[in-house]
């Protein structure tokens, strides 16, 4: 019988949607393999992740514990899964595609002489081996790999992944045996952005806008749009060019170099659609977008498309979505 | 400090996608490759932290074929001090392979700090810098968009959702970089002219199975054409009873 074993990012102490769609990927994976699903999470204490996991759909909870995890350290939370692994000699490893999965999934892949997959859209088991597919050349195309060997490890996109639930998972504490002086790497300080933020990777909906909207002084406009979903849904995203620019910060850039998003809705306001751009938000579920030029490509990725000026059409909009959340 | 800069040749984001015609890789004719642009920010980082110290020697490895060269000599006319490449012959490698290979090559060589790019924009992967960070036994800090050393300590910012976090990541140290960190500078003329006279090794690559096999490459199933809508209302409604997202 084939295990899964997904490690959590529990950075908030709690566990995120990305997550819970991995656990939720591992278990339609294991369907396929006949195998189990083991949820791992590390840190200084577990206990409201473990709850959360509890409920995930996986049959067993590891929680590897010492309070030299307290704080991540991609080194320390690798050493300490890599050893705990060994009892479970895995066929699939599993993380989200977070910062964090991004960060720890590949040293645990390494320990393990193991093949990755990053940001995976579809997982496979064939012929009895396991692989993955992915978006490659800015989304222009996907690859399909399999593993030559076991163990498999992949991060999976989020929101492209169903969450699936369940009950009655058996729970292990391990304590971890790692050092604070063991660590090479240390997270020393947080800095969180304001509360009421929803970050860019976790919004139902997000509202991006481009060179169209002339200048920061009107983000007044696309605050407002972003508002009328109601608190904790929405979040603002923008092109490149204007984080260049300055209108913007660095972290809401969507695209290439920016953030890879999988929203249930995006709005592109103003953004002509450069391939960079579409590289970071095609696999959006519903993408409208509003431009004042029909000729632009956005056009051909948006499933819903108003051509006219932003400014006009972004307070109609506005009230619009507001009286319709509100219902 | 002896700073070692990983770049890798990538077809250009805006080429066109052609299937080769064994179905597992790109058809690479009509196709431009350059330098992976999170690569020229580790080059640009580079470079800076070299004039800050007032010594020290850059050394750019690429593993890729023998066209990378041209890569390798735009990395010397920004300013480092000498290239490698790790010939494979061009064969496509996983981020397994890669890692071990250029573990291996830098056994070879004196290295206190690796910087890479975030990720390379072929296959998105971002594997390499902390597979490589684990096989040398080094700190590593990942998607870097703010840099200090501090003594023998960095201190390195990089966001994470909905916040940014500090991570101290002492040498020696594996380091990928994240746009934001730094404005990568295009060679100059008297750049482009020293460059031709300093060295550029071929060394072969050790040879390394990758992990995984290359099964298909896909183009992404065509999508019907977008509606376009007359008025938000239409627009709200469809959104609500068609889609079903708000
Ligand atoms: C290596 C590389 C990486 C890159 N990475 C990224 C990335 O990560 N993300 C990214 O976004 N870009 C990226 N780019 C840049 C990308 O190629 C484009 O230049 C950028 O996305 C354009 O931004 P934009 O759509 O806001 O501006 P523009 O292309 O100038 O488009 C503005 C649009 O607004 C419309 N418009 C103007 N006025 C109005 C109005 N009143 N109402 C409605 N519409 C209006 C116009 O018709 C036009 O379509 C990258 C480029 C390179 C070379
Ligand atoms: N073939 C290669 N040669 C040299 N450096 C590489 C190679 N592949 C990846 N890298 C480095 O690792 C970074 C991340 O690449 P990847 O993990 O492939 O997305 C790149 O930005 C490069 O700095």
């Amino acid at each position: 019988m084939s295990k899964i074993v997904v490690v959590a990012d529990a950075r908030s102490g709690r566990i995120k949607k990305p997550t819970l769609e991995a656990v939720g990927a591992a278990v339609d994976l294991a369907a396929k393999c006949n195998g189990s699903v083991v949820a791992f999470v590390a840190g200084a204490d577990n206990a409201p992740a473990v709850a959360d996991l509890q409920k995930s759909g996986a049959a067993q909870v590891v929680s590897l514990r010492s309070p030299a995890l307290a704080s991540y350290s991609g080194d320390g939370y690798a050493k300490v899964i890599h050893a705990e692994l060994g009892k479970h000699a895995p066929s699939v490893v599993l993380m989200p595609h977070t910062a964090m999965g991004r960060d720890l999934a590949p040293r645990i892949a390494a320990l393990l002489d193991a093949g990755m997959v990053s940001d995976a859209t579809a997982l496979h088991f064939e012929g009895g081996r396991f692989g993955a597919t992915k978006p490659v050349y800015a989304g222009k195309a996907y690859r399909k790999y399999l593993a030559r060997r076991a163990p498999f490890v992949a991060t999976l996109r989020p929101n492209v992944f169903e969450i699936r639930s369940g009950g009655g998972a058996t729970t292990t504490e391990v304590a971890a045996s790692i050092g604070a002086g063991e660590l090479l790497a240390v997270v020393k300080e947080l800095a969180q952005g304001s509360t009421d933020r929803v970050p860019l990777q976790e919004a139902r909906v997000i509202v991006a806008a481009g060179r169209g909207m002339r200048g920061p002084e009107h983000f007044g406009l696309i605050e407002d749009l972003t508002a009328a979903f109601g608190p904790g849904v929405g979040a603002i995203g923008a092109s490149r060019a204007i984080v260049d620019a300055g209108w913007r910060p660095h972290r809401e850039q969507v695209g290439q170099t920016g953030k890879v998003v999988s929203p249930q809705l995006y709005f592109a306001i103003g953004i002509s659609g450069a391939i960079q751009h579409l590289a970071g938000m095609r696999t959006a579920r519903c993408i409208v977008a509003i431009n004042k030029d029909a000729n632009a490509p956005i056009f051909k990725v948006a499933h819903y498309g108003i051509v006219g000026d932003a400014f006009e059409v972004l307070p109609a909009l506005t009230a619009a979505i507001k009286a319709a959340v509100a219902h | 400090m002896e700073i070692i800069v990983c770049v890798k040749r990538v077809p250009a984001t805006d080429s066109k996608v052609k299937i080769a015609a064994d179905g597992r890789g790109l058809d690479p004719a009509g196709v431009e490759f350059l330098m992976n642009p999170y690569d020229e920010y580790a080059m640009e980082q580079a470079i800076q932290l070299r004039e800050k110290a007032g010594a020290g020697t850059i050394t750019v490895v690429s593993l890729g074929g023998a066209d990378a060269q041209k890569e390798l000599r735009q990395c010397l006319a920004m300013g480092a001090d000498k290239a490698v490449l790790l010939d494979d012959g061009g064969k496509p490698n996983d981020g397994c392979s890669t890692a071990r290979i250029v573990a291996a090559w830098l056994k070879t060589v004196p290295h206190e700090l690796v910087l890479c790019g975030r990720q390379a924009v072929d296959n998105d992967e971002g594997q390499f810098p902390s597979r490589l960070a684990t096989l040398l036994g080094f700190a590593c800090a990942t998607e870097v968009v703010a840099l200090t050393l501090d003594g023998k300590v960095f201190r390195a910012e990089r966001d994470i959702e909905g916040g940014r976090e500090v991570v101290a990541c002492p040498l020696p140290a594996v380091i990928s970089c994240n746009k934001g960190l730094n404005e990568p500078r295009s060679p100059s003329l008297k750049g482009i002219m020293a460059a031709k006279k300093k060295p550029l090794d071929t060394v072969a690559a050790t040879a390394v199975e990758p992990a995984l096999e290359f099964v298909s490459l896909m183009l992404p199933p065509e999508k019907p054409p977008g509606r376009i809508v007359g008025s938000v209302q239409e627009l709200v409604a469809a959104l609500r009873n068609e889609a079903k997202v708000i």
